[in-house]
């Protein structure tokens, strides 16, 4: 038991430190009016996400998380942060996208190369304004020191993880809205309760960030571990609702296709079995429906997925090279459907 | 450019800014300064292409309502996206209200212009071209409207769309006039929508002309209601260069007006001419389904004051030549599989029969015949489409 007394010697004797020697910087505050108001910041820098400029060590209430099966994106790292302002928590729906207050924010930034060649591409930001999410893309620059609001997107030659020289697309703030929109408005995709660990969830219950613990019957698997899961089903179905179903669902970018890779999505042909395709052009390949069961060869989401050229290759955003890893198991997973 | 406008957005109040004008200059960023126009606009504003070649790498999205984007013609104003990186389509509007005019987008490497969930749109004066003619690799569908009330696609222009030159679909509301279709799979297509007027279009030198199709399992299924009138359909007897498995590839080569699963489908005066297959042609939806809500075969069809010249002449199906030679050289002017119900044919030429009994027989199991026309009283015509008030004055 610490009197109160210790408390307050502590503090003014860190203040006098503080002041003294500055050995300590000033505490960071995330500007709860720049997430709530109306403007388009600059920087992200403006927001106060992080206590350093260059963008890696999260201020107070910026927790990151990490997903378990996590969109491809050229196999670019991720970070991945929500920030919740003081006095508010999330709410649980279900296995679903977990609610969060007005003011909050989630934070995901880009990036390539290994350990001291890492360098930040971008950080994409969702601030979850009073009337609604706003995505936001923001660029870093060539020396990694300060980033720049690109609304219009921009193009980055890099090299990804699996060695490839790729022009990688920075999306525009309407490319951010083309996955992000359900039923006319912006919304998170990824802190859905099922691709989240229960851990995770667990901590953010015990921290006063999130009401209660969500109900979640099965968890998505652990991507990075598929290799030791025999769950193709599994593996699969989580692979297109991170990687597919933000667009091909009811009231999303590709509803009209009537095809629907939600997880929860039971109907065969909703999901492509047999299902002729609508307005695929040429993207069909000649192919007369999305899955041919057990024959991945005449199945046009492998096809689609098995390409890079604008029209055909799926998805049409953030994708500059072709997912091998997803490709094999969307692969293992349409052999082994009974033909019949 | 974008200071200012950010500006402008931080000042934004309850009180909406006078709309402006942006000007758009072809050379050095235009990618950039285009797409941020259109990201930044405000409703009202308008967006001017100033003449010139535009060369872009990504396609270009709008999201915000009642927009204008003007070209200084579909010949001068050109959006080139022969170099297209990324995206699906050329430009894609997601807003209401908006005026797509007078500019022209080329070798988009999937569709040209789509416009999803946009109600009250305008296409007037659009060029959409792929500019090596028919080809297979060619991007989908030209001008592209989907899911939205209230479409009005006029004196456009589409070449080379490997599906459908103009293609509504799961719309409601639409009038699609005055356009010129030619050299793609299909010229017109007009799918699972309900209340379409298609009127003084050219279509020419299409696979098929004008597409009137209803498919199972979309959100949307149902669709009626398709006034196909005064066209000028003419020689669409171009090799399908759709990719297989979409619809349109199963079209003949020689098709005039095309009606699949559709519900009160009127086609009238129009001139049909040199269409080798057939200058009407009414089928079912050949293939399996699973949707409760779904009618596979055309029903309440009207035919009434065509002028039909020559055609029929070579099919491209099956047998087709044998059906010629017992029909003494040509086929008539109008075709059905047979399973049509309630044809009102109120010309006075004959009709050939499939005799098909069932969806999805083969050809060879086509027991062809000749059904004499009987010519009885006018059938009442549809009601006309009518777009919200002010729409056309945003042409003014």
């Amino acid at each position: 038991m610490i009197r109160p007394g210790w408390i307050l010697a502590a503090a003014s004797l860190a203040l006098a430190g503080a002041i003294g020697a500055r050995a300590v910087p000033p505490p960071v505050l995330v500007n709860d009016a720049l997430i709530a108001g109306e403007t388009l910041p600059r920087t992200l820098e403006d927001f106060g996400f992080f206590q350093d400029q260059a963008g890696r060590i999260p201020a107070n209430r910026v927790v990151p998380y990490t997903l378990n099966t996590p969109l491809y994106s050229d196999g670019a790292d991720k970070l991945r942060y929500i920030y919740l302002p003081e006095g508010t928590e999330m709410a649980a729906d279900g296995e679903g996208l977990l609610k969060f207050p007005v003011g909050s924010a989630i934070i995901k930034t880009f990036a390539f190369g290994e350990g001291e060649d890492q360098r930040f591409i971008e950080t994409r930001v969702l601030l979850h304004r009073t009337d609604g999410w706003l995505a936001l893309p923001y660029r870093w620059n060539d020396d990694q020191s300060d980033t720049r609001l690109a609304v219009a997107g921009a193009r980055i030659a890099l090299t990804t993880p699996e060695g490839e020289e790729i022009s990688y697309r920075v999306p525009n703030k309407n490319q951010c809205k083309q996955c992000h929109t359900k039923d006319g408005e912006v919304t998170p995709i990824g802190p859905k309760a099922r691709n989240l660990s229960a851990d995770w969830l667990a901590d953010r219950v015990s921290a006063g960030h999130l009401g209660t613990m969500p109900q979640v019957a099965a968890h998505f698997p652990d991507w990075s571990a598929r290799e030791d899961i025999s769950d193709v089903n599994s593996l699969a179905r989580a692979y297109l609702d991170v990687n597919c179903a933000h667009c091909h669902q009811p009231g999303s970018m590709a509803s009209n296709s009537g095809l629907d890779l939600r997880w929860e999505q039971h109907d065969g042909q909703a999901v492509g079995i047999r299902k002729p395709p609508v307005a695929a052009g040429r993207g069909a390949g000649g192919y007369a429906v999305s899955i041919a069961p057990g024959n991945p060869d005449a199945s046009i989401m492998v096809h689609r997925m098995s390409s890079i050229e604008p029209g055909v290759a799926m998805p049409e955003l953030g994708k500059g090279t072709v997912d091998k890893d997803g490709l094999a198991v969307i692969r293992k997973w349409i052999a082994e459907m009974p033909a019949q | 450019m974008l200071r200012f406008t950010l500006a402008a957005i931080a000042l934004a109040s309850a009180a909406p800014l006078l709309a402006e004008t942006h000007t758009i200059t072809p050379g050095e960023g235009a990618q950039e300064r285009l797409q941020e126009a259109l990201i930044l606009a405000e409703p009202g504003d308008e967006i001017v292409l100033e003449a010139g070649r535009y060369a872009l790498t990504d396609g270009l999205s709008l999201d915000v309502d009642n927009v204008t984007v003007r070209g200084a013609g579909m010949n001068e104003s050109v959006i080139d996206f022969t170099n297209q990186q990324g995206a699906g389509e050329g430009l894609l509007v997601t807003s209401d209200g908006v005026t797509l005019r007078d500019f022209g987008i080329e070798n988009a490497k999937g569709d040209g212009i789509k416009s999803k969930g946009a109600d009250q749109i305008i296409y007037h004066a659009i060029r959409v071209e792929w500019t090596n003619g028919p080809d297979a690799s060619n991007g989908a569908y030209g001008i592209y409207p989907v899911e939205a009330s209230d479409i009005l696609v006029q004196d456009s222009y589409v070449r080379g769309a490997s599906d459908a030159g103009i293609y509504v679909g799961q719309s409601k509301n639409i009038i699609v006039r005055r356009n010129r279709v030619v050299e793609n799979v299909a010229g017109i297509e007009i799918e699972n929508s309900m209340g379409a007027e298609v009127t003084e279009n050219l279509a020419t030198r299409n696979t098929g002309g004008i597409l009137v199709f209803d498919l199972p399992s979309l959100p949307q299924v149902g669709g009626r209601s398709v006034l196909v009138a005064r066209n000028a359909v003419i020689d669409n007897n171009t090799d399908n260069f759709a990719p297989e498995g979409n619809i349109v590839a199963s079209v003949p080569a020689g098709t005039g007006v095309m009606v699949m699963a559709n519900t009160d489908v009127q086609v009238l005066d129009n001139a049909l001419i040199n269409n080798a297959t057939s200058h009407v042609m009414l089928v079912a939806y050949a293939q399996d389904y699973e949707d409760e809500r779904f009618q596979p075969l055309p029903a309440n069809v009207v035919v009434r004051g065509n002028v039909y010249g020559s055609g029929g002449s070579a099919p491209d199906f099956p047998g087709g030549d044998a059906v010629v030679a017992a029909l003494g050289g040509a086929l008539p002017p109008v075709l059905s599989d047979g399973l049509h119900q309630n044809l009102a044919l109120e010309d006075a030429v004959p009709m050939v029969s499939m005799g098909f009994t069932r969806r999805g027989q083969p050809v060879t199991e086509a027991k062809p015949e000749i059904i004499q026309p009987v010519v009885a009283g006018a059938s009442p015509e549809l009601p006309p489409i009518t777009l919200p008030e002010g729409m056309e004055a945003r042409l003014k």
